[in-house]
This record gives structure tokens, sequence and C-alpha cells, in this order.
């Protein structure tokens, strides 16, 4: 193996030329920087260890090559082949180490190529000068140690090629199969990436210069390929060296490596002159059979994705059954649902990219073989984890998506099979039920309209699995699809699936769940449900009439918990309803068994109010009451508005006792009562007296005394047909009065003061209210007599001060005034009250 | 240049799912000074939604707030101009413009804003300014039919307030101004 010429492997010959420049030497002395070729065995496979020693070690093979280079330039510089090549060659010899990682590796070799580039470009031209190319590959062939001498055939190799003095393939077969003589892993794997590297322009490809009729593509696929087999075979055998506890940190290196055997694939992926056939005929399945007979997993792994990753997409659809023929020939171990969905999101990009390419996925059955793949691979791996699977589906769902959106049935065939691998898991963990709704999420962001969703007959069945907080979560991206996209879910039918669907949210799934849901969030999700309620719609009275009543059925299973935020929504589509029937009733003379009347829907809204009673929320229903008093009100249905009226009377009556809430709802009363013109007198006197009966009972004066005279305008309607009892209304202002003067007596008795004058103020507007509306029964002497109470009592020694009541008497003393100087009727009916 | 909106009466989630997205995108932070808001929200989300549009937000309750806290009355001063907001459901008869009035005179106001007919209304009225900003979701409305979503925006500068109302009709967004001057610094 050493070849003795001269001069070329005696390391002692190096300190026999004479240098003018002294070279000071850092570390050790030049005798040492040379691994001793008797020391260091070609082969040896011992894996250094030991990170110190390792930098101690790189340094001195870097200042080793580094020395040798410089002599290299040197004579190169004078010409002296013989002295350069034996530099060089000494130089490499660093390359022939064992006690470096690969990381380390790569950075000596590194170097190494810098200098040998350096080499390429004077050989270049040196084959212009004294020996010719041909002699120069004979010449270094002589170098003592076989590594150095192959890296030196390749870079001079390099250079024939270029020369074109012979063809290239026979160069580059030459070379390819002389760095067979390195079996040493590492060095093997950079030396034939090394190769790589310098060949990579000279490849004899369609349009190349290197191109003939002896050199074809074929040639340089044949290269390519027999260097990646090579060079696969040294990365898989680095697996078995060394011994099995250090089998990790075998693995992490040979990741480090796996570029250099992928770059192969990457040279294969850019010579233009592999169109589809011979892709298909010769590349594809020798790259997949070096894959496969490896069997080794971090290669098969890594090969399959670079395969994936290199070449066209459009090679891949025309191959798919020999690549996904190769998946179940792989080895249990590799995590082939990556490399799979891998492949399934680069054809989903394609089908993406352009319509153009669509007909072609149908063509070659795209969406069969991969579903079929898939189904064996996981029928082949029985311990995939759940979200493994579910996973897998998912990629298949998105390229279904974007290459067959039309495909309704394959979609739905993909839950199914979904539905069947989660069958009978029992509860699934946080991962699979993440990869769930991101499966069940995806056909919703597709199509924009939760209507597609519920066509699939399996989306249901897989939601069926879903443990009660994923149900919530997925219930949740249903409805914020739905509010995003605006739409509006239109038949009773689609309504009860998309409730059956939701139901997490709707009701409470598991009989014994603990209260874990924070109250805010819990009412978050209520008041999407409620919006939800908002968005379903028919412009079909009978339709809706048939939605609200499944609405109805659904949140009635709520409980009280979630009543109060379902039903309210729920009554004003209803309303909402009825005043579009009511319009329609007008036209409608048939009595065909028309169900959406006013009538009908009305007896619904009140059995629905009633179901509040349970919560209870008696405000709530309370005003609830009263909006539907109004809507039958404006039908003109005097009983179903009494009725109405009724309930609310009585849960005022019974259950609403808190003073607020009380003074409240009771001027939503009056204020909807004084509205009622249905009623007829009898209804309307027995309401308005309970309203003023309660008015005058509430806890505290000064509100007896603002809802009693609140009670007045129930005794007065601006309408044409509105009761005008001026007698009533001066009754009302004078019991409010009362209850004013009452006031300020407590008020001298608990305080010593005599209290605001406010309430004074405030009835006295209100004389002047019904005065201005031309009630008989107010005079301008009542007025004036009120103007002076209110005016003594500001003045009086024992008021408290009120900035506020000053300014409102202020601006109504202004008001009248402003009524004077109107002029005409008005201000002749003014003229007579003095300020 | 002061902008005030006043806004109110959107009922989500009991009658309205959402403001809507014309007026959304119209509604920008950083451009208004002052909110002013009727009531009737009715929940915290679009409390949150209008206080990150100007943290200066006011506040009167309406009957189906959702926050108890909201007072029944409020002045505030802005300018030259005194505003006073109520809900309105406590002002008998609802929407009557002579008993706004009287509330109008009882706060001592130039400008009441006031709701619940879900109506909007905009004019001079005895001594002051009435201000029915509507309904800015369109909701239901026992009292009025066929509600289109309103909300309305006061340019106050000096002695002038330019009420600006945007009224979605049809889909359309359309824009209508009153001009109102004081005449003094007491009262308009």
């Amino acid at each position: 193996m050493s070849k003795t010429k001269s001069g070329l492997s005696n390391p002692i010959q190096v300190h026999n030329y004479t240098s003018p420049v002294t070279v000071v030497y850092r570390n050790k002395p030049a005798t040492q920087n040379h691994i001793d070729p008797q020391k260091t065995k070609i082969g040896h496979t011992m894996i250094s260890d030991g990170g110190e020693d390792e930098e101690k070690w790189l340094t001195a093979g870097i200042a080793g090559l580094q020395q040798n280079a410089f002599y290299m330039h040197r004579a190169l510089d004078s010409n002296n082949i013989k002295d350069a090549l034996k530099y060089s060659a000494q130089m490499l010899s660093e390359l022939r180490t064992s006690r470096l990682s690969p990381h380390k590796y790569y950075e000596l070799y590194m170097r190494a190529f810098d200098e040998l580039r350096k080499l390429e470009i004077f050989f270049k031209e040196e084959s212009n000068r004294s020996c010719s190319i041909i002699e120069l590959y004979e010449l270094v062939q002589h170098a003592g140690n076989i590594l150095p001498r192959l890296y030196l055939l390749c870079t001079v190799g390099s250079v024939y090629i270029r020369s074109k003095e012979a063809p290239a393939k026979d160069i580059l077969k030459d070379l390819v199969e002389m760095c067979r003589g390195i079996q040493h892993p590492l060095r093997g794997l950079f030396l034939r990436s090394y190769l790589s590297q310098v060949s990579r322009d000279k490849l004899p490809d369609i349009g190349s210069e290197y191109e003939g009729d002896e050199n074809t593509v074929m040639d340089a696929v044949e290269f390519v390929l027999q260097n990646f087999t090579e060079m696969n075979k040294l990365w898989v055998r680095m697996q078995h060296q060394g011994p099995v506890r250090e089998k990790e940190k075998r693995e992490k290196e040979r990741n480090e490596l796996r570029d250099l055997v992928g770059k192969n694939l990457h040279v294969l992926g850019q010579i233009e002159g592999i169109d589809l056939e011979l892709y298909r005929d010769v590349v594809l399945p020798r790259v997949l059979e070096q894959v496969v007979n490896c069997k080794d997993d971090l290669a098969q792994y890594y090969l399959m994705d670079c395969i994936i990753q290199v070449f066209p997409d459009e090679y891949h659809l025309q191959t798919l059954e020999t690549l996904l023929g190769a998946c179940p020939q792989l080895q249990p171990s590799v995590d082939i649902k990556t490399v799979l969905s891998g492949l399934m999101e680069r054809l989903s990009n394609y089908a993406a990219s352009s319509t153009e390419v669509l007909p072609e996925f149908v063509q070659v059955e795209a969406f069969a073989k991969l579903n079929n793949a898939i189904g064996q691979v996981i029928e082949a791996q029985a311990d995939m984890p759940v979200f493994g699977a579910v996973a897998l589906y998912s990629s298949l769902l998105t390229f279904t998506l974007h290459v067959h959106p039309d495909r309704l049935d394959y979609v739905d065939q993909i839950l199914g099979a979904c539905v069947s691998k989660i069958a009978g898991k029992g509860k699934l963990e946080a991962k699979a039920t993440k990869q769930i709704v991101a499966l069940l999420s995806a056909p919703l962001e597709k199509y924009n309209d939760i209507d597609t969703a519920l066509k699939l007959s399996n989306y249901p069945l897989v939601m069926e699995y879903l443990d009660d907080r994923t149900n919530k979560v997925m219930s949740n991206v249903i409805i914020q699809s739905i509010m995003k996209n605006k739409t509006h879910i239109s038949t009773a039918d689609k309504v009860g699936a998309l409730f059956e669907l939701i139901k997490g949210l709707i009701k409470d799934l598991d009989a014994d769940n603990d209260d874990e849901m924070d109250e805010d969030d819990f009412k978050e999700e209520q008041n999407s449900v409620a919006r939800l309620i908002q968005m379903l719609y028919n412009n079909d009275p009978e339709e809706m009439l048939k939605i609200i009543c499944t609405v109805r059925k659904h949140i009635l299973t709520g409980g009280p918990k979630r009543l109060p935020f379902t039903v309210p929504p729920l009554i004003y589509n209803a309303l909402k309803l009825v005043r579009r029937v009511q319009s329609q009733d007008d036209n409608v003379s048939e009595e065909e068994t028309a169900s959406a009347t006013p009538k009908k829907i009305f007896q619904i809204l009140n059995q629905t109010i009633e179901t509040l009673s349970m919560v209870p929320v008696p405000d709530l229903a309370l005003r609830l009451y009263l909006e539907c008093a109004e809507a039958a009100n404006d039908c003109d249905l005097e009983p179903v508005a009494y009725e109405f009226f009724t309930q609310a009377y009585i849960l005022y009556e019974e259950e609403i006792s808190d003073s607020k809430a009380q003074v409240t709802a009771l001027y939503l009363i009056i204020g909807t009562l004084q509205r009622m013109h249905t009623f007829g007198v009898e209804n309307r006197d027995t309401l308005t007296h309970k309203a003023t009966g309660y008015s005058a009972k509430l806890l505290k004066k000064p509100d007896q005394c603002r809802a009693v005279y609140a009670c007045s305008h129930l005794f007065w309607v601006e309408d044409q047909d509105g009761v005008k009892d001026g007698e009533r209304v001066l009754l009302c202002l004078k019991r409010a009065l009362r209850i004013a003067n009452a006031a300020q007596q407590m008020a001298n008795v608990t305080k010593g003061s005599s209290g605001s004058v406010m309430l004074f103020i405030e009835i006295l507007n209100k004389y002047l209210y019904f005065f201005e509306k031309g009630n008989a029964q107010i005079t301008v002497a009542s007025i004036q007599g009120l103007i002076e109470l209110v005016t003594t009592e500001m003045q009086s020694d024992t008021s408290t001060s009120d900035p506020a009541a000053d300014a409102f008497f202020a601006s109504t003393i202004r008001y009248i005034q402003s009524q004077k100087d109107k002029g005409g009727a008005t201000g002749e009916k003014f003229e007579a009250i003095k300020v | 240049m002061v902008l005030v909106l006043a806004i109110g009466d959107l009922h989500v989630p009991h009658r309205a799912p959402d403001l809507p997205a014309k007026f959304k995108s119209m509604l920008v932070p950083g451009k208004i000074q002052h909110i002013i808001c009727t009531g009737n929200l009715c929940i915290k989300e679009v409390h949150d939604y209008l206080k990150s549009l100007c943290p200066s937000l006011h506040i009167t309750r309406g009957e189906y707030d959702e926050d108890s806290r909201y007072p029944e009355t409020k002045t505030l001063t802005i300018g030259q101009f005194k505003l006073g907001l109520c809900h309105g459901h406590q002002v008998v008869p609802w929407g009557d413009l002579d008993s706004l009035a009287m509330l109008q005179r009882q706060l001592d106001v130039d400008i009441l804003v006031s709701g619940h007919t879900h109506q909007f209304k905009a004019y001079k009225h005895e001594a002051g300014v009435v201000i029915n900003p509507g309904s800015a979701t369109g909701a239901y409305s026992s009292i009025t039919y066929d509600v289109n979503p309103s909300f309305v925006l006061m340019d106050i500068d000096g002695l002038r307030v330019v009420v600006y109302v945007y009224e979605l009709i049809d889909g359309e967004v359309k824009v209508d101004k009153i001009d109102f001057k004081k005449t003094s610094t007491a009262t308009i």
C-alpha cells in the first residue's frame, strides 16, 4: 500500500528542506504533527470520545494541514509538481485520523477542501505547461497512503474531465470505483462527498458540454446512483460499529452526516436529463431498492423524506404506486406516518398551485392509492398510537379538500375510517383529541359552510367519540365558523343536526360532571350559543316556526344554568316572527292549517318563558312577559296580552323583593301599560289600579312619589282614541304631592332639616306637562301654588341646599318663560303664570 | 374639536349577534375622545369592546344590562356643552319628547342623550337638544318597527356641535348631519 517513491512518504524528508522562512510552531514540533502511519490503522473503527482531547487533536490536525499546505503552495509557486504533490499528500494525511467526531472531522475536511480547490485551479493551468493531464493522473497515484491518493485522484480527475481528453463517463466510473478503497464509514463518506462536489458540474447531463455520443445522461445517472449506494452502505455501517451502549451517540453522529448521503439525491433531482420515464424506470426503483434493502430505520426515514422533497410533484403523482409500495416494506420502527404526511402535504400544495393539474390526480387515482397505503400502514403498525392514525387521516383529509373538494364521499370515507379507528379506545389522550379537532375543523374551514359539514354522515359520529371537554372545544369551533361566515341556518332539520353536534354546549353530557368550568368561561360559552340562535332564520314562517320549536326542544335540556342565556334569544326570534306574520294576517283569508299564527306563537312564548321559573330569574321573565304583552297588543289579541300582564304582575308580587329591582320593574310595567291600546275599560282599569297600588307601596318615599306621578300618564294617552282622563291624572299628581309632603315631614323629624325640594319641582314639571297638553283639571292656580311652595321651601332656613334642585327650578322657570315668549295660544296659556 | 360617540341598545347577544361589520370597520380606536352609551349592551364583551375604542367610556344602565352597577343617569361636561345620559326606560311615556325635556331640565344639560326606543332622533326641543342614537345593531324593539342599525357621532367645537348620524340601510351606510349652535355659554 505504501509506495516508496522518493520523497513522498518519508516524513523525515520534510525537515531536510531548507526554507528561507522560519516557520514557527505554536503547539508541537513538526514530527508530532504527522500521524505515524504505523500507529493509525486504516479502517480503525474507534470513534473518538473526550471532547477536550478532540479539540486538541483537531487543532493539531489543522496545524499540520496548514503547515503542509504552506509548503505545497511554495512548491507550486516554483512549479515543483513533485514536491507539491508530496506536501499535498502529507496535508491530506491529516484526514486519515480516527480521532475526530463527524462534526470536528468536517472542520478539518473543509480546510483540506479549500486547499484542494487551489490545487485544482493550479492544475488547470498546469496542464498547459509541463506534464500532460494523463501523466498527472498517473503521478498522483504514487502517493503513499490511499486516502490522500484518492483525494488527489478526484481532484486531478476533475481537471481531466474538464480537459475532455477522455470521455467523462470513463473517468467518473474510474473514480467512483476507486473510492471503494476506503471502507471506513466516516472517511469514506467525506471522500465520496468530495467526489460528488467536484464532479457536480461535470456530469454529462443534457445540454452540458460533457454530453456526447459516448457520454449520456444514463452515465451521469449511473455515476450518481453508484456513489449514493456506496455512501448509504457506509452510513448504515456506522450504526453497527462500536459498543451497544454508545448507540445513541452513534445515531446522533449519523444524523450529523445524513446530508452527505442526501446530497446525491439532490444532484439527481437537478439532472435535467432525467425525465419522467428515466425517473420511473431507473432512478426511483434503484433508490428505493437501496432504501428498502439497507434495513436501517434512520436511513429509511431520512431517505424517503429526501426523495419526496427532492423530486418534482408531478413525478410523485405518476409513480405513486411504486413509492407507496415501498412503505410497508420499511422497518416497522420507521415513522412512516410523518413521511406519508409530508408526501400528502406536498401533493396538496401542488394541487393548490394550479387547477390544471387536478385532472392528473383523478387519472392516477391518487386518493384511492393513498387511502389504501394509509390503511396498510395502520394495519401493519398495530401499536401505532391513536393520534398517529388520526394525524395520517388528517393529512389525507387536507389532501382531499385541496384536490377533490367536491367529493364529499371521499371526505366522509376518511371520517368513517377515523371513527373505526377511535371507536372503543375509551378516553383519548390530549394529543389525539387535538388531532381530531384539527380533523373536524378542516372541512369547516374549507367549505365555509356548516351545511356541507352537516351533510357528512360520519361527522357527528366522530364527534360522538369526543369527551365532553373536547366536544365543547369543537362546538366552539363550529359556532365561530358560523359566526365568521355569517351563515344563516335555514331548516329545522339542519338546526336539529347542528344542535346535536354541539350538544356539549347545550347540556351536561356527563351526569356527574363537576363544575370545573370557570364562571366567566361558562358565560362566554352560553353567550356564543345565544349568538348562534340569532343566526337561525328562514323567510318562510312555517319553517321558521319549526326552527324555533327545534331550538326550544334542545335548549330545554340545558337545565337551569343555561336557560337564562338561551331562552331570551329564542323569545326574540319568536317575537320577530310574530311581527312578520301579523302583517301577513291582514292578507290571509284562507283557513288552512297554517300553524304559524300569532296565537300559536304566543302560546309557545308563554310556555317557554314559564320554564325560567325553574331557574328562577323573575326579573328577566317579567321583562320577557311585558315584551310579549306589547307584541300581543300590536296583534290586537286582548286576552293574550292580559294573560302576559297577569304573569308579569304575579312575578312582581311574589318574586321580586329587592327594592331597586322593584323600581325598575315597575317603570317597565307602567311604560308598557301606558302603550296598551287593546285593553277594554275593565281590563285596563284592573291593571292600572294594580300598578298605582304597587307604586304607592314601594319602600322609599321618593320612589313612591316618582312612580305614582309616572302612573299619571296611564290616564293620558296622546293617541286619537287614547284615554284622556284629566281627573284621574290630577288625582295621581295630588297623591304624589301628598307623598312628597310626607317625605318632607319625615326628613324634618329624622334629620332635623326639611330635605330636598326636588320632588316638588318634579311634580311641578308634571303639572306643567299636562297643563300644556290641555288637561283642564290642571289650573293655573295649582301651578302657581306649587311654584310658591317651592320658592318658600328653598328660601327657608331649615332647608338643605341642593344645587341640583336649584338648577332644576331655574330651568323650569326658564321653560315657563320661553313658553310665554312663544306667543300665540301657548303664550296666552302660560301668560297667567307668574314667575 | 372633540369627537363623541353616542351609541346604545346593542342587545348582544339576546337580540343581535354582533355589531354590523360595516360599523365595526368604521369604529377604530384612537379617533374618538369620549363614548357615551345609553345602555343595554348587554354583556361584558361589548363593554370591553367599547372600552378598547376609547378609554373615556360613560354608560347608563339599561333594563337588560348584565352589570347592575351602571348609574341610572349621568352628566358630563365636554367643552362648552353639558351632556346628560340616561337609558330612557325610566322616562314615561317612552320616547315622549316633553317628558324627556323634563329630564333634561332636571339634569340641567344642553344635550340629552337617551335610548330605549331604538329609533334615531335628534332635534332641538324647548331648551335643549335631545338625541337618541337608536340601536347600533338594529335590535328588535317592541316600540319601533323596522329598526335600522344606527349610531351618532358628535363633533363638539366651541359653541357648536355637529351631529352625524350613521345608519345602515339595506347594507349601505348612510350619513346625515345636523348642526346646533349655543347662543351663549349659559344655555342653548
